[in-house]
């Protein structure tokens, strides 16, 4: 689900209408959504759109550059390097979906007790998340992956946690914003409880800067985890991943520059793409620009 | 001024305590029994028994947290597993070549990011300013080692311009160590100089629609004047502090662009040590990283309250 219709099932009617305008005014968001798109398509067509498969060796097609048969070319054991491409497609969405998702389901129930019940809880909160926010996200990646041991899972559960910090605090911000609102004073002063209040008055106000944050955080995971599986701290040999196949890559720049810079150009592009959305999706759903 | 540099210091102290921990317990977490690793080929209960005795593993874990807190603020970060080296003599060591190529990156990110920002503010609404903006986002997105990868390619093995590796101190040959940090610096800067530029710009916007700007303009100041000397100043501030917080930015991204370029640096360190699971150096490295860390944060805090005289008796 892109994050334009989770944007829409959040919004009421008439606001969700006015931010997709805003958005499908905005032509360079248009383009992040639709890089993001191919490359999901891709990603879930895999065995469709390659070619080859995507782990044959063979000794005859060592580091042939690109031709009819072989798009993009062969890596140094001689496989396709446009079906190794299509198929690290899946690596690199599903690190940058999945680790987000835990990044989501860590931090902002977090954020939530923290910016909603205030008092000794939220000083708890916020001082361990000042102190995880100290460590740099890339550095802190690498030590959590390093001290789980190397798989795309435990690379993800890494990134996650590394990137969750962020969505404690922004919550935090916006819970504490919205307790002040009358809306909620006003719930309250019905009797709803504090679980109903934060589910559905507070939450869907917070909402909106999550959206944008995490689309930007997908990007972030993206270039996290293509950095920790180039380290060899992701997805191990011999599947497909955009970062190990740079890892080789580096190792025959002269003979076969093939091999480095495809694989780069489809991070380069999902990691824009991701970012040109969010960018969007912030100008859209920013209610201070409205007039 | 003073006082509010010294409350700031002992805000921070908690987050230190904290962030120790989480060091502390990373190592503890992590699976295998660290005397197996200690005692090499050796099984004999005995041995083992000792070297837990020795390291006070058996000690329940705030009494060994303590004990090994007290060490690190003697200044003691424990011996590398592997080679024995004092993890502070290898920060020590490795610290000063990062911290030149994180200062070059900086130099090269100020001197892109900063006029770029200016000049979108000022051409808003133009093509100019949606060009910055692509060139912006491309930046932040392209990742580093990729773009490490694709000049070492061009500009030493086709161009054959510039080294492809390696660290010469600016002490034994100064030219030659710029040169060799040229390529991973503006690797590293290009990031960094995509937030300058973002951030420049908005802060640019938002003096540019000031009233000291305004007034400028109406008694006749000449344009570039206005931009350069009435709005820049006071956007600059923001930015004072946000180079601060970007220098730790820095750091973590060296980690990938030392090993593209293979300069023997913090990042590498603590990749290197990743992999023969020296976990003395990787929680020495974290722990050393987030207290330079912290301590950024607090000196912006400071900056930014000792260029706002405004914020001092708020």
């Amino acid at each position: 689900m892109s994050a334009v219709s989770m944007t829409a099932a959040v919004l009421p009617p008439r606001n969700r209408h006015r931010a997709w305008m805003k958005f499908k005014r905005n032509r360079v968001a248009v383009l992040g959504l639709a890089i993001v798109l191919v490359f999901a398509l891709l990603a879930l067509l895999a065995p469709l759109v390659a070619n080859h498969d995507p782990l044959q060796t063979s000794f005859t097609t060592i580091r042939k550059p690109p031709s009819a048969t072989f798009w993009l070319g062969t890596d140094e054991l001689g496989r396709d390097i446009f079906s190794r491409m299509v198929y690290g497609a899946r690596a690199s969405l599903m690190a940058g979906l999945v680790s987000v998702f835990i990044a989501l389901v860590a931090g902002v129930p977090l954020g939530l007790i923290a910016g909603y019940f205030g008092g000794w809880i939220d000083s708890i909160i916020s001082r361990a998340t000042e102190a995880l926010l100290s460590i740099p996200f890339l550095i802190l990646a690498i030590a959590l992956a390093a001290f789980l041991g190397p798989s795309l899972t435990n690379a993800m559960i890494a990134i996650g946690v590394s990137a969750a910090p962020k969505f404690v605090r922004l919550t935090r911000g916006q819970a504490l914003s919205a307790k002040k609102e009358d809306y909620v004073q006003s719930a309250r002063a019905l009797g709803a409880s504090d679980l109903r209040i934060i589910a559905r008055h507070v939450f869907p106000n917070v909402m909106p800067p999550l959206i944008v944050q995490a689309t930007i955080t997908i990007a972030t995971a993206i270039i996290a985890e293509a950095s920790l599986s180039f380290l060899g701290l992701g997805l191990q040999p011999p599947s497909p991943s955009w970062g190990s196949m740079l890892n080789t890559a580096k190792n025959f720049m002269s003979q076969a520059p093939w091999m480095s810079i495809f694989p780069g150009s489809a991070i380069f592009l999902v990691v824009l793409g991701f970012n040109l959305l969010g960018d969007g999706l912030r100008d859209a759903l920013d209610p201070r620009q409205d007039k | 001024m003073f006082r509010f540099t010294l409350r700031r210091v002992l805000v921070a102290i908690p987050t230190l305590i904290l962030v120790s921990m989480i060091v502390f317990l990373l190592q503890k977490i992590l699976p295998g029994d660290p005397v197996l690793t200690l005692a090499g080929e050796e099984r004999d209960a005995v041995v083992l028994d000792y070297l837990r005795e020795k390291y006070h593993l058996n000690d329940p874990l705030p009494v060994q947290y303590g004990a090994w807190g007290l060490q690190v603020l003697k200044g003691d970060l424990g011996k590398s597993l592997r080679t024995e080296v004092p993890v502070t003599a290898l920060i020590a060591q490795k610290l000063p070549v990062t911290l030149q190529l994180a200062a070059m990156s900086m130099f090269f990110a100020l001197v892109v990011g900063v006029p770029m920002g200016i000049v979108a503010a000022v051409r808003k609404g133009t093509a100019v300013e949606a060009g910055a903006n692509v060139v912006a986002l491309s930046g932040m997105s392209i990742p580093n080692f990729w773009l490490g990868i694709l000049l070492i390619m061009v500009v030493s093995v086709q161009w054959k311009l510039l080294p492809a590796s390696g660290y010469v101190s600016p002490f034994e040959d100064f030219w030659l160590s710029i040169r060799t940090m040229l390529m991973p610096s503006l690797v590293l800067s290009t990031a960094i100089a995509a937030y300058l530029m973002r951030h420049t710009r908005s802060a640019m916007l938002e003096a540019l629609s000031a009233d000291y700007v305004r007034t400028a303009r109406a008694k006749g100041v000449p344009p570039h004047r206005v931009v350069l000397r009435h709005a820049l100043r006071n956007a600059l501030m923001p930015i004072v502090t946000l180079v601060t917080l970007l220098f730790g930015e820095l750091l973590a991204g060296a980690v990938l662009t030392e090993q593209i370029f293979t300069i023997p640096g913090f990042g590498k360190l603590v990749v290197d040590a990743v992999f023969t699971r020296d976990y003395a150096v990787v929680q020495g490295v974290v722990l050393c990283v987030a207290v330079g860390f912290i301590g950024l944060n607090l000196l912006a805090d400071v900056l930014y309250v000792w260029v706002n005289p405004r914020l001092r008796h708020g």
